[in-house]
């Protein structure tokens, strides 16, 4: 027990040199630079390659979900919050996941 | 400290931000659960690590008992994905009078929803407010992913399989609308659509890489486009 929260703590620890060297070389960075650009380009690929990737090829619990109920929950969502209503992350992201529940639910 | 725009950031994280990142976290709670991990256990990594990737890498390689050496280095491989994130943030946050450590602590609390929020928010709002408000965003998804491990831990044998389907279908939605609809930049919109494309071809490589593999070679082709069509232009 003792040993697995000090196994934690050192996890923690080791996570946190990323985010501390990303604190110290940021302050020698031109946000102007090439390099940076180079960098927020990485940094938005990755966001948007895990997001495709976890609706095209889900693993754990979304793996339960067909493709046609992701792609028809992404409809919903985008609609709800581009359309019907003005940007409400509240209302688009609600629109996904309960269009997702009703098709799994008919479905069962 | 800004007070009102710390305020700001509690606010506009306690609604659908903080339910993202919470159901991924009742989902982890409940995994941890089922693998025998005390609960104290299970929100110390969720505060202390604050890396769902790398949490469920935890779990799973001191489940199977794995080396220490080994599962240390998968964690560390894995939240990689910090080191890119800090360095466009924080250059966004800086500001002449705060000092050093706030940064260092606004770091720790950084994770995928309150980066992604903090991309779309930051043009809207001055200088001076961004790191109080990034503060207070993410200390809300901190303190409310802190709950929802508990409880998640404790729900484990009560969550059906349907109601984990709708909850777990939350974050990519949520992260498809910030980054369709929040994001205007050029560097932006470029590094967005290459990353669709290789994210998901890098993961058939190789599961484990595809993270951080398909933003590099997706972020380099969005890179390398830009110089071209600037050249062009």
């Amino acid at each position: 027990m003792l040993e697995l929260a000090l196994v934690v703590l050192v996890c923690g620890a080791a996570t946190y040199l990323w985010r501390g060297l990303g604190v110290a070389i940021s302050g020698h960075l031109d946000p102007d630079s090439e390099a940076f650009r180079w960098i927020a380009c990485v940094a938005f690929a990755m966001i948007a390659g895990l997001v495709m990737r976890m609706l095209l090829i889900p693993t754990g619990a979304l793996a339960e979900t067909a493709f046609f109920e992701r792609l028809s929950g992404s409809a919903a969502a985008l609609g709800a919050y581009f359309w019907l209503t003005r940007r409400n992350l509240f209302a688009g992201v609600l629109a996904g996941a309960i269009t997702v529940w009703l098709l799994k639910w008919f479905a069962a | 400290m800004s007070r009102e725009a710390f305020i700001a950031g509690i606010r506009e994280a306690s609604g659908i931000p903080v339910a993202v990142v919470a159901a991924g976290y009742l989902g982890f709670g409940a995994l941890a659960a089922d693998y025998g991990i005390p609960v104290g256990i299970t929100v110390l990594s969720t505060v202390a690590i604050w890396a769902l990737p790398g949490q469920l890498i935890l779990v799973e390689m001191h489940t199977l008992g794995a080396p220490f050496v080994a599962l240390l280095l998968s964690v560390v491989l894995s939240s990689a994905r910090f080191l890119p994130m800090t360095l466009v943030l924080m250059p966004l946050m800086r500001h002449a009078r705060r000092r050093g450590w706030r940064y260092y602590l606004a770091a720790q609390l950084l994770s995928l929803v309150g980066w992604t929020m903090a991309m779309a928010r930051f043009p809207s709002l001055a200088r001076e407010q961004r790191l109080a408000w990034f503060t207070g965003f993410t200390l809300v998804c901190v303190a409310g992913s802190a709950v929802a491990t508990t409880v998640g831990h404790m729900l484990a044998e009560g969550l059906t399989p349907l109601a984990k389907t709708g909850l777990v279908f939350m974050a990519p939605m949520y992260y498809l609308l910030i980054l369709t609809g929040g994001v205007r930049d050029r560097v932006a919109a470029a590094g967005l659509a290459c990353g669709a494309l290789a994210g998901p071809l890098a993961y058939l490589v190789s599961p484990e890489w595809s993270v951080l593999g398909g933003g590099l070679a997706g972020g380099t082709l969005a890179w390398l486009v830009l110089r071209a069509a600037k050249h062009h232009a």
